[in-house]
């Protein structure tokens, strides 16, 4: 209802749901697609993928998803239900990106229903004070409803939670058949899931009191060797941060906060230290095993997502009970939440059950607590990484049968190291270290059943144990203000580009990559935005002064940032800074506008998101929430096994063309960006092409000169040589960059270039001003 | 280990799998039968040390020597031009992948679609998919990898070598080729 006039009150966008209501006091007319369903963008998603084109690369030549299978799809054969290896190879990364979705959904909604729980369903939602008024721009702009309190996202998690369903059936046999219409859908399962995450952080942020887009959010600990061995540590893994929240109440109120260390790993670790700076983050996912192995936690706490499915097997091996907290991810454990503390205290630290099952956080952190303070003296820290001279003894083995390295991910030279380490140099294996992400599928391979992953941990011990860093923790949203300050410069090029690195820990060459990568943007003044893993990947990287990067540059949302915005659930204020672009400082509509917003955003605002380590299916739906928002994704080699890449054709001229919006004429504008989703065979390759990706059509000519300047530097220096496409990006002489202007207008003569017009871009005829003008 | 395994022992493509190249002569007699060959060379052949040379020098050589022209890729442009070679062109892998899976297009030089891409020196799991892709998607044009790997994607594949039996098959494919046959 758009308007209700009584005697007594004047009620606009009164919106009823099944039991619900969201009462809006917004002035901003609806946009077109409030809630949009399956359907209501894919105008927009075919005008994407009729520039940014699917090439697959199928990671089976079957499909094995139905009885009548499996189905051969080699050679354009069909399956029997009548699909073909495009619609194929689409529909996986349709339920890749529905699983993504539903767990952060999942998430939010279980997130929501307990802070509702404990804080009441009108508790203000606050992500910043007075800095903030545009406190959800991704759920405004999809949904064009502005949440005030926590019951307020109750409505929304209704809507995403019905189009998840929708989402997840068109998978079945016997739906959708069109590759295309499948990778639309792909774009609304990232949509909506980028609407759960900004659900998900915006409680938190509102209800815990973590930083309120706080440029100058605590630094924290981060590293293997933060963590003080001396009093009984409790680790925490996963994403879902009651728990941790729990067991840091659970010591504050029984003054036993300075005596049990509370560290963590992957989001879950983000996520406590913004409740509270003291906890201290061990590092990304792929920490796991090297850190419980060690021997250092004396509880390890898991709640839900990215955690080892084995850390039951592993937490055993070092006498360190598990407490399971979530019902995603029971691990096979009595559930005792409705049983004594006293009791459960009692079985865990006796060895009689090697964890339990308690679903109810703040009984979680009474026991872990409890547990952590009366077994620490009882385990000593006990460990199940060898010394050394088992490693050599081990390593006496070896067969050199090279199983282990056709079983590793980046293909480590183990053998080479293990016989290197049977002659008493360990030094291959403390090499192998850096570039281990810790999956130990060697161990696994190997045939005579050697610890591989311990040993390599062995031999990089004092290493390990010297990783001492700090991460500025998760700040959330980013302030209007800044907005309004960054805004001109992003959208005219002037700052040239806004760089996220996010995602997984799964690396070519270890995390060292994204610090390099981040700090050398960040040196250029770029604004460089982290979050999950990255965000602690980011960090680990120390001057001759000792400080590390988030010390170095200012957590601003300005040129020469780097800004830290928290976990996973995180992500939407990185896509929320974007949008907050076109609304705050464009003042384009934000409420359930999104195709003009996204239309906006992939023309002027030079975002690019880089998940080099990208493992996971939510890190596949948080691609998809940003390519539909116009903003390409890169990722590193592993994430080639997403199995299908959304390229551009930069020779393809009539791709690249645009609407002026101010005379309707068709112009073209280059391969600007180029790609949305594009994976890179290394670093250095990804480092150019991130800095040409932030091109954007409506680049001023100083701000293109600026982009122009750093692509070409950047290619020069990696590459060894001058970019052959320059001409592609240069509209006028003025975009020329000054300093190499001799050189660049010699290329330009060689290529025939011609000027041509810097239009106001758009790709929706409906934006079109021309009527208006005549 | 067998003959025809890949590498990575998990990465089994399904039923369609690489022919595998007994003899490094079957490279010599693919490259010279090709109307429209091309070789797309990775990053890890600046890495891989043959001892003498390293990978890119060889196939520097290779390339000499059969007149195929080399798309650099990844960030390797660098050394081709170091080392005083001028490759077709250079772009990211997946640029090339998905121009080779295109039947439109017309080619570095503008005369058409190639017939025989020989790739060498990516990650093995990179390759193995830009080589599914041209598998599935590219029917006209045939892959073959110059890797001591097995890729089972391609349409022609050493068997996994070791590196001197890799070594000696490169010789021989050199000897071949000097040798005008």
């Amino acid at each position: 209802m758009k308007e209700l006039k009584s005697d007594i009150a004047v009620v606009k966008d009164l919106e009823i749901s099944v039991g619900k209501i969201v009462s809006e006091e917004w002035e901003e007319p609806a946009g077109p697609t409030p809630f949009p369903g399956l359907v209501d963008l894919r105008n927009w998603d075919m005008t994407l993928l009729k520039k940014y084109k699917p090439f697959y690369l199928p990671f089976c030549d079957v499909c094995a998803l139905c009885t009548f299978g499996k189905c051969d799809l080699t050679g354009n054969k069909r399956g029997a239900c009548g699909l073909n290896m495009s619609a194929q190879q689409s529909r996986i990364v349709l339920l890749a990106c529905c699983i993504g979705a539903a767990t952060h959904i999942g998430h939010a909604r279980h997130l929501v229903e307990h802070l509702i729980e404990t804080f009441g369903r009108n508790h203000p939602i606050d992500v910043g004070g007075v800095n903030v008024d545009v406190e959800a721009p991704v759920t405004r702009l999809v949904c064009g409803v502005r949440p005030r309190k926590l019951g307020d996202l109750e409505v929304v998690l209704d809507y995403l939670e019905k189009q998840l369903t929708h989402l997840l059936s068109v998978t079945h046999t016997g739906q959708e058949g069109n590759n295309l219409d499948f990778e639309s859908k792909v774009f609304h399962a990232g949509m909506v899931d980028q609407v759960g995450m900004e659900v998900a952080d915006l409680a938190q942020i509102s209800a815990y009191g973590f930083p309120k887009a706080d440029p100058e959010a605590p630094l924290v600990d981060l590293g293997f060797g933060v963590v003080d061995i001396n009093k009984p540590v409790i680790l925490c893994i996963g994403h879902n941060v009651p728990p941790a929240v729990g067991i840091v109440d659970y010591l504050t109120d029984n003054g036993l906060q300075g005596e049990v260390e509370v560290c963590g790993l992957c989001c879950t670790a983000h996520d406590v230290t913004r409740y509270n700076p003291k906890a201290k983050i061990v590092g990304p996912i792929s920490w796991q095993l090297r850190f419980v192995r060690s021997g250092v936690p004396d509880v390890v706490v898991v709640d839900e997502q990215c955690i080892r499915t084995d850390i039951l097997l592993e937490a055993e091996k070092v006498k360190a009970p598990l407490i399971a907290a979530s019902e995603k991810n029971c691990q096979g454990l009595e559930d005792r939440t409705h049983d004594d503390p006293d009791k459960i205290v009692e079985d865990l630290v006796s060895g009689k059950v090697p964890g339990v099952l308690i679903l109810d956080p703040e009984k979680v952190g009474e026991v872990a607590a409890r547990v952590a303070l009366k077994i620490a003296p009882k385990r000593k820290k006990f460990k199940v990484i060898p010394e050394v001279n088992d490693v050599i003894e081990g390593a006496k083995r070896c067969r050199q049968c090279y199983q282990c390295t056709r079983a590793c991910p980046n293909n480590l030279s183990i053998p080479e190291a293990m016989k290197a380490a049977a002659e008493g140099n360990l030094n291959k294996l403390n090499e192998i270290y850096d570039d281990c992400i810790g999956c130990i599928r060697c161990e696994h391979a190997c045939p005579e059943n050697l610890p591989v992953h311990s040993f390599i941990v062995k031999a990089a011990e004092k290493k390990m144990k010297s990783e001492t860093f700090k991460v500025r923790t998760g700040r959330g949203a980013i302030q209007d203000i800044e907005i309004r300050e960054v805004g001109g410069p992003i959208v005219l090029g002037e700052i040239p580009g806004v760089i996220a690195f996010v995602g997984c820990a799964n690396y070519p060459k270890g995390g060292r990559e994204i610090a390099e990568m981040a700090m050398e943007f960040a040196k250029r003044r770029y604004i460089v935005v982290t979050s999950g893993c990255a965000a602690m990947s980011a960090g680990t990287y120390k001057d001759e002064e000792g400080k590390t990067p988030y010390e170095i540059f200012p957590g601003y949302f300005d040129a020469g940032g780097l800004l830290n915005v928290g976990s996973c659930v995180s992500n939407p204020h990185i896509a929320g800074a974007a949008i907050k672009i076109a609304s705050i400082f464009a003042k384009r509509k934000l409420r359930g506008n999104y195709e003009e917003i996204a239309d906006y955003v992939l023309n002027r605002v030079g975002a690019v998101g880089v998940a080099w380590g990208a493992m996971s299916q939510k890190a596949a739906s948080i691609a998809s929430g940003f390519w539909r928002l116009g903003v390409p994704v890169v990722v590193g080699p592993h994430g080639i096994k997403y199995r299908r890449m959304l390229l551009g054709r930069a020779d393809k001229e009539e791709d690249w063309y645009v609407y002026d919006a101010r005379t309707g004429e068709k112009v073209y504008v280059g391969p600007t960006p180029e790609h949305l989703f594009y994976a890179a065979e290394t670093k250095e390759e990804a480092m150019v092409m991130i800095a040409k990706l932030c091109m954007r059509p409506n680049d001023t000519t100083k701000g293109r000169a600026i982009k122009l300047t750093h692509y070409i530097d950047l290619h020069k220096r990696l590459f060894g040589t001058m970019p052959e496409d320059i001409h592609l990006f240069i509209r006028t002489l003025a975009d020329v960059p000054i300093t190499m202007k001799d050189e660049i207008i010699k290329i330009l003569e060689e290529k025939g270039w011609k000027e041509r017009p810097i239009p106001d871009p758009t790709l929706l005829p409906r934006l079109i001003r021309k009527k208006k003008e005549e | 280990m067998s003959v025809a395994e890949p590498w990575q022992t998990a990465e089994i493509p399904g039923p369609k799998k690489a022919i595998v190249m007994a003899k490094p002569e079957i490279v010599v007699a693919m490259v010279k039968r090709a109307k429209r060959p091309i070789m797309i060379v990775g990053h890890k052949a600046a890495e891989i040390d043959l001892g003498e040379e390293k990978l890119i020098d060889y196939l520097i050589r290779f390339a000499k020597r059969t007149d195929i022209p080399v798309v650099a890729t990844a960030h390797i442009i660098g050394e081709f031009l170091k080392r005083g070679f001028k490759p077709a062109a250079y772009m990211p892998a997946v640029n090339i992948g998905s121009r080779l899976a295109d039947p439109q297009w017309e080619g570095l030089d503008g005369k058409g679609q190639y017939d025989l891409a020989v790739f060498v020196g990516m990650q093995y799991y990179f390759e193995w998919l830009i080589l599914s892709g041209l598998k599935h998607y590219a029917p006209y044009l045939k892959t073959l990898t110059l890797d001591n790997v097995y890729q089972p994607h391609a349409s022609l594949s050493f068997p996994n070598l070791s590196m001197e039996k890799w070594k000696e098959n490169l010789k021989v494919i050199m000897e071949k080729l000097e040798g005008g046959e």
